[in-house]
Parts: C-alpha cells; structure tokens; sequence
C-alpha cells in the first residue's frame, strides 16, 4: 500500500491498473517540480542575462562566470550543495523545495542564454531606427526588442521546459517523491519493476509528447514578426 | 544660405585599422539638396551615418546648425558629447534606410506616430492626424492599419519617409533609398523624394546610384571616392563635364 493504494497483484494488467492513481500522485509532484524549477529558470535567467549584459565589467564578468560554472556542473552537484549545505547555514527547505530550486539554478544558466541569444537576434538595423527616431534606451527596449525577441524566445524556453521535466528523477536521491522514485518504491515492495517502471516510461512519453505539442503549438501561433503593439 | 547647416571639418572616422574618412571637408547650406554618389565603400553611408549619431569620429569636428555634433562645450574646451546632447542634436535630423528598417511589429499608422508621441509628446489624436496628413502625401492614405510585410518594398520606404518626416527634421538623410527596391518600385519612391526636394526650408542629403534622378533634384551632387570629396559641383558641372578622370571612370561604370 502507498499513498492508501492497494495493490492488486492477481494480474499484470490488475496490477498495472491498481497502481496507477499511485503513480499519477507521483507524476503530479514531477509535473509540480518541473514547472516551479522552471518559473524559477525563467526568473533567474532573465536576471543573469540583465546582469551579462551590463556595460560594467565588474557586473557583466561575475555573471558570466557563475552561469558557467553551474552549465558546467553536473545538477546532482547544485542539488547536493543545496540539500547538505544550506542547512548549515540555518536555511532549511522542504526537499520538493530544494530539489525545485536545484532545477530552476541550473536551467537559469541556459534560460540566461536563450533570452541573451533573442534579445541580441533583433536587427542592429532596429536600434539604428529608434535611435534615428530619438526613442529612449528604455523605450526601444520595451517596445521594440522585447516585443521581437519575444516570439524567438518562446519556442527555445518550451524546449527546455520538456528536458527539465526529464531531470526531475534526480531529486529523487534527496526523497522527493516524484514519479520514478514512487515507481522503485512500488517495485520494493512488491518485487515487481518491469509493470511500474513501463508505466513510468509510457507516462513520460504522455507527459513529453503533451508538453512538445503544446510548444510547437504555441508557436505556430505566435506572429513570427514580433508581438503587436497596437 | 551663407551659413552652413552640415559642417565637416577634418573628420577622421576609423574602423580598426581601416581610415574610412581622412580629414574629411564638406559643407551643406540650409535648404540645399546635395546628392552623394561615388562607388561602394568610399564612405558615404558613413557620413550620413556619423550625421545621424549612429556612428561616432575619430577626430575632426562636425557641426551642425552652428553646434557641434559630437562635442560640447566643457570647462576646459569641448569635450565628448553626452547621450542629453545626442538626443537635442538628433531632433534636426531624419534618416531613411536602404532596408526601410520599419518595426515589423507595428502597424503602419503605429510606426509612424510611436516617435511623435513619446518623443515630441505629442496627444495620440494630434500624432494619428500629422501621420495621416503624411501617408496621403506619400500615397498611402488607405495603408494605416497594414503591417510592414503586407506591403511592398516601394510602399514600405515611403512609409519609411512618412516616419522620418513625423518628427519634423530640418535636416533629412537618405541612404540609398531605392537600392533594395525591384525596378518597377524605384519610381513611386523617387517621386515622393521628389517631391520633397521642392520644399524650400528641407535640407536634403542623398546617397544615390540613381543618376538620372541626383540630376534632377540636386543642387549640388559630390563624387566620394576613398573617403574623400573627389569632386564636386552642379549636376550640370558634374555629370556633363567632369574634371576628374575617376569621376568620368565612375559615370562611365555606372551609366552603362
Ligand atoms: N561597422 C563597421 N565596421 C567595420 N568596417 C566598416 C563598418 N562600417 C563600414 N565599414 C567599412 O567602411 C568603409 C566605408 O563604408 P560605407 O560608408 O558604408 O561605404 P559606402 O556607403 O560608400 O558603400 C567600407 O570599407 C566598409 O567596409
Ligand atoms: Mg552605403
């Protein structure tokens, strides 16, 4: 029993179906994770990609150094370092808390990049126009590299929307009791893998396939030369 | 017409290594239409692009209406100038783009009344009037609501000239203004420029391989060659007689 499930294990298919509200309660905390680690990217990112872009050097340097650092260690690193170490500090998270945050740090570091990448995409050709026309830095900013960048970065962001769903299963080395960890723990007891872990795998094909349509939806819906500003 | 409007004094413009402009003089009297022709690279972007602010000097010194460019006063002589004195200088000037350079997502009436609002200040109803006023002059008063990429090339640049002209310069820049045109939408353009060229108070600066059209409207037409003024005079002057055996090299190229 998990969750207040019962198993039933007369059959593969009895069996299947018995835990399937298990593993839905499972894929609802990685659908959570998933999408709290990711506001959490696009927030932080957005942040690294301001502070890459500043024209100090004493700014633009730091963070071109931190973001590397976290591109170039492996998650299970920032989630360790969140997980054993803050907690020496005095900050103690829940563990679907830390694990959220551990995903949102890493992925800022490419968020950082998509944002910078469709910001820097909008023609000089643009800025030249503004600038001609007299429009403040901050206006042209607002009103017309943010509302080109937009479509270019939409797509690249709901890309990794979908890998950061797949690298939920790491939190599950701090307890956080996602889909795959609640798959093992099923498997535990009943000594049966193959049934949950299949399940696992088809729900994160259903998962991956649903959230991948919804970005190539999103867009082919979205005007290709930049939002209207009517 | 015995001050000028457009002063280069010994400008020096480099790119790295490459001295594009070397110690250029010119001059533009209020009112003038000076038409810039010369092959590709001597520098003639450059110059309307230095006179637009897009591109800053290496030495020299520019002016314009009396005030220099690039500098201000200081306390000790002048010194570079400040975002505060690019934005009061730039108010005298317009630009036209060879790629048009309209904001895509905007529509037409928005890419042309944006600037006089939040620029000028101007009430969006008092914008949306001097914009229609402007696309009725450039032959586009039923295009309002259309965006850039529903429109043609020549449609698009006189959109181009509306937006320009929105914000009341004294001063207008073209930068090959029909060069990424089909031919058959050279004409509409070139008539509007035209037509602009009657206006007696509007300084006109024009880089062209149109010849036939610099001859028209200009007053005065200069060949660049190498970052200089090779030669200089009335299209008459220039293009019947010239003195200099890289303009007639250039006319000859350009009018076969
Ligand atoms: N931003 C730039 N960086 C480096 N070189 C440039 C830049 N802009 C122009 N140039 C060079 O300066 C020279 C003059 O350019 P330009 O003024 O555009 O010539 P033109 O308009 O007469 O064809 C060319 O050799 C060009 O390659
Ligand atoms: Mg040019």
């Amino acid at each position: 029993m998990l969750f207040g499930f019962e198993w039933d294990l007369s059959s593969p298919l009895a069996f299947a179906l018995s835990i399937l509200p298990i593993l839905l309660i499972g894929m609802w905390v990685t659908i959570q994770a998933a999408v709290l680690g990711f506001a959490v990217a696009l927030v932080l990112g957005l942040v690294w990609a301001v502070l890459k872009a500043a024209r100090s050097r004493f700014i633009a340097w730091p963070a071109s150094v931190v973001t590397e650092f976290i591109r170039d260690t492996p998650l299970l690193v920032q989630l360790f370092f969140l997980y054993y170490v803050l907690p020496e500090y005095g900050i103690v998270l829940p563990a679907f808390m830390t694990g959220a945050l551990a995903l949102g740090i890493q992925y800022s570091a490419y968020t950082s990049e998509v944002y910078r990448a469709g910001l820097e995409a909008v023609a000089k050709d643009q800025h030249e126009a503004a600038r001609a026309l007299n429009l403040s830095a901050a206006r042209t900013f607002t009103h017309i590299v943010v509302p080109q960048a937009v479509p270019r970065i939409v797509p690249a962001m709901g890309n990794y929307l979908v890998s950061i769903m797949k690298d939920v299963p790491v939190l599950s080395v701090v307890t956080v009791l996602e889909m795959l960890n609640v798959a093992k723990i099923v498997g535990d007891r009943t000594f049966d893998y193959l049934v949950p872990l299949s399940m696992v795998g088809g729900l994160y094909l259903i998962m991956t396939l649903v959230a991948s349509a919804g970005v190539r939806l999103l867009d082919g819906w979205l005007p290709k030369q930049g939002i209207p500003l009517k | 017409m015995s001050d000028p409007i457009i002063k280069f004094d010994k400008v020096v413009k480099r790119f790295g290594d490459l001295t594009v402009l070397d110690a250029l003089d010119f001059e533009v009297m209020r009112g003038e239409k000076v038409s810039i022709i010369g092959p590709s690279g001597s520098g003639k972007s450059t110059v309307l692009r230095i006179l637009m602010t897009l591109e800053g000097i290496d030495g020299g010194l520019v002016t314009v209406g009396g005030e220099p460019l690039w500098h201000e006063p200081g306390p000790d002589g002048l010194r570079p100038a400040s975002e505060a004195h690019l934005r009061k200088m730039r108010a005298q000037l317009g630009m036209v783009f060879q790629q048009f350079n309209l904001f895509p997502h905007m529509t037409v009436l928005r890419n042309i009344t944006e600037a006089p609002v939040k620029v000028l200040g101007l009430s969006k109803a008092d914008a949306k009037l001097r914009a229609e006023e402007l696309l009725e002059r450039v032959g586009l008063a039923d295009q309002a609501q259309k965006y850039p990429h529903q429109l043609s090339g020549g449609q698009q640049q006189r959109v181009g000239i509306a937006r320009a002209l929105a914000m009341r310069p004294s001063i207008l820049l073209f930068d090959e203004p029909t060069s990424a045109l089909d031919p058959e939408l050279v004409g509409e353009v070139l008539n509007v420029i035209g037509q602009l060229a009657e206006e007696h108070d509007l300084t006109m600066l024009l880089v062209t391989h149109e010849m036939r059209f610099a001859r028209e409207i200009s007053d005065r037409v200069c060949f660049f060659d190498q970052g200089q003024i090779r030669e200089e005079g009335t299209p008459e002057e220039l293009f019947s007689d010239p003195n200099e055996d890289r303009t007639r090299e250039f006319l000859k190229a350009v009018l076969d």
